[in-house]
């Protein structure tokens, strides 16, 4: 299945590449908005990227997949995300994750069957003071236990 | 008491606030200076960098070639990703103008027409923040050519935002200019260093965030004013993250030299349930570990720190309290570096991997104590040997967090060697010298 940018995306990239001097360099902004766009990073979606941009598709195979916040294959509408480094892990992260795990019957990088969840073990999210933290999708939830990841996780819809 | 960075004044991130309490006031008396005497005032206000290596910021930008037909570019570092560290987001939330001011001084004290801000892909709240703080600034003219008009002189440049994806080793300066050229995360080999050779091959400077939200205070306030803040060696202020079993825990900015005790018990209310301290990790989970019966006098500055055995890094303090299972921190810090390894040293790629399953061995009780002469070998096999500082920062909590506390990871090893195996390791034990010396 072909994938083609919608026409306010193409205005999009079109700013983003007036920000570097080279085409190359907008390959990480450019897969963010067929991130957006698509939901994940499929051969179609880098094929067309690398078109567009006028770079070597291996160029966006490899950014596409050094980069965590990539995906390459589809995730879930809530993609949860449970810090489990030190700080966090200080703080009960551990029996967080594992709780979480049990709650949503995913493991690291599942996707529940309807789409609806998909669960990521991260590492440090920059919330070390807020510990535990999770997020979900872009937002930070700090300073949780268990009862309030399970408040948030059931008011998903 | 000196507050810089985070000035704790209302609603400062909003740009009538900034500019009623001096906003650019600094960027007004710095176009009117050369370049030279910018750069002057920073090297003698002794401003130290705030992302690791505690570099002098006004040396830094005097490697940059004064005359040079290549365009010359600023990269911001704010990847923040080393664990315990969560000191930049506070930046961007409460003080976005005087990053941007900062900005434009330093673009103008080395030439630079461009500069980069990156900031880690995790920060999508922080991004969409800094990214309105930016606008607002073009629409103000601080940015851009209409620069020119606002501030009356010759000069303009632009400030553009780049996301990063998750890659940890993008914090690393020559890393963050691959990311940003659109390559994967790999260091580069040094010399040459980016102020000959950086983004696309032309000159460019990278500083912290923290560093350049410094720079306005200086230029407005004077480099002696700086120069007398803290400590005499590390001058100015600091943005300590306080992170672990601390009954305050967060984002506090101090003068540089306060007494790591201080800090703990005073500020930030001490350890829950008045436990003991069983050790301190100062500025990251990279940096060494100190002993917490061993934290009377250390002071949170490069050099005090330096005396004492460990490093400043990015001040991202982390306390661990007396019950903590050090061989479970570890075993969690060796996990982090053996997935952000880049891959590209063949020390790192392998020694990272070997790190983490020798300590998930000893986690499984089936380790033996020829593990941890094994594991402080493979620690310092990576030191050193490696294109970038990651290599160190995954080596270092091993080797350091082993050797400051042997008598807590002998408690996790079985006496004796239980493997009938006749191999090197093992072989070498019970000589009088321990293998980690041999290596060495």
């Amino acid at each position: 299945m072909s994938f083609k940018f919608t026409d306010a995306n193409l205005t999009r990239i079109a700013d983003v590449r007036n920000k570097y001097p080279a085409p190359l360099a907008s390959v990480m902004p450019v897969l963010y908005i067929a991130q957006e766009q698509n939901g994940y990073i499929s051969i179609e979606v880098m094929e067309e990227v690398a078109e567009l941009l006028g770079i070597d598709k291996v160029n966006v195979l490899s950014v596409a997949t050094f980069y965590t916040m990539y995906h390459t294959k589809p995730m879930g509408k809530y993609h949860i995300q449970v810090c489990t480094n030190v700080s966090c892990m200080l703080r009960g992260a551990n029996e967080l994750w594992e709780s979480v795990k049990e709650k949503l019957g995913l493991d690291h990088m599942d996707v529940s069957h309807d789409g609806k969840y998909s669960l990521e073990e991260v590492e440090c999210m920059g919330a070390c003071g807020y510990a535990p933290m999770i997020a979900i999708n872009e937002d930070y939830f700090e300073n949780l236990n268990k009862e309030k990841v399970f408040e948030i996780l059931d008011a998903l819809k | 008491m000196e507050k810089i960075v985070l000035p704790g004044i209302p609603d400062y991130n909003v740009i009538e606030i900034y500019l009623a309490n001096g906003g650019f006031d600094a960027a007004r008396k710095g176009f009117v200076q050369t370049t030279d005497e910018i750069i002057d005032q920073v090297k003698k206000s002794g401003l130290r960098g705030r992302g690791g290596a505690a570099f002098l910021t006004g040396l830094k930008w005097s490697f940059m070639p004064k005359s040079t037909p290549k365009p010359k570019y600023l990269c911001i570092n704010g990847d923040e990703s080393e664990p315990g560290s969560f000191k930049d987001r506070q930046i961007f939330e409460d003080n976005p103008f005087q990053l941007v001011e900062g900005i434009i001084i330093t673009c103008y004290a080395i030439g630079a027409k461009t500069a980069y801000l990156y900031i880690r892909g995790e920060y999508g709240k922080w991004i969409r923040l800094m990214q309105n703080a930016v606008d607002e600034a073009y629409a103000r003219g601080f940015l851009g050519e209409r620069m020119k008009e606002t501030f009356g002189t010759e000069f303009s440049c632009d400030l553009f935002i780049h996301k990063g994806a998750g890659a940890y080793i993008c914090g690393e300066e020559s890393s963050l200019m691959n990311s940003i050229e659109g390559l994967r995360g790999y260091p580069r080999v040094k010399p040459p260093f980016p102020a000959q050779n950086g983004l696309w091959g032309c000159p460019t400077t990278i500083n912290n965030v923290e560093t350049i939200t410094n720079v306005p205070a200086i230029i407005k306030n004077g480099w002696e004013w700086f120069s007398k803040i803290g400590a005499p060696r590390h001058p100015g202020t600091i943005l300590i993250g306080l992170s672990g079993h601390i009954n305050k825990p967060g984002v506090y900015e101090l003068p540089t030299g306060i007494l790591l005790t201080d800090l703990i018990y005073n500020i930030a209310g001490g350890v829950p349930g008045d436990k003991k301290i069983k050790c301190v990790i100062p500025g990251g989970s990279s940096m060494p570990p100190l002993r917490g019966d061993q934290l009377e006098g250390i002071r949170m500055d490069a050099e005090s720190l330096k005396d004492a055995g460990s490093a400043i890094g990015t001040a991202g303090v982390i306390v661990l309290d007396e019950d903590t299972d050090l061989l479970k921190v570890l075993l969690r810090i060796a996990r982090f570096y053996h997935h952000e390894s880049c891959g590209q040293c063949t020390p790192c790629r392998e020694g990272t991997g070997w790190m983490e399953k020798t300590l998930l061995r000893l986690d499984k009780g089936s380790g033996t104590s020829s593990d941890l002469d094994l594991l402080v070998s493979i620690a310092n096999n990576i030191e050193g040997n490696t294109i970038c500082a990651l290599g160190d920062a995954a080596a270092w909590p091993v080797r350091f967090m082993i050797t400051r506390f042997l008598d807590e990871f002998e408690k996790y090893v079985q006496k004796g060697i239980s493997l009938p195996v006749p191999n090197k390791v093992h072989s070498m034990r019970n000589t009088a010298v321990p293998l980690a010396d041999i290596a060495k």
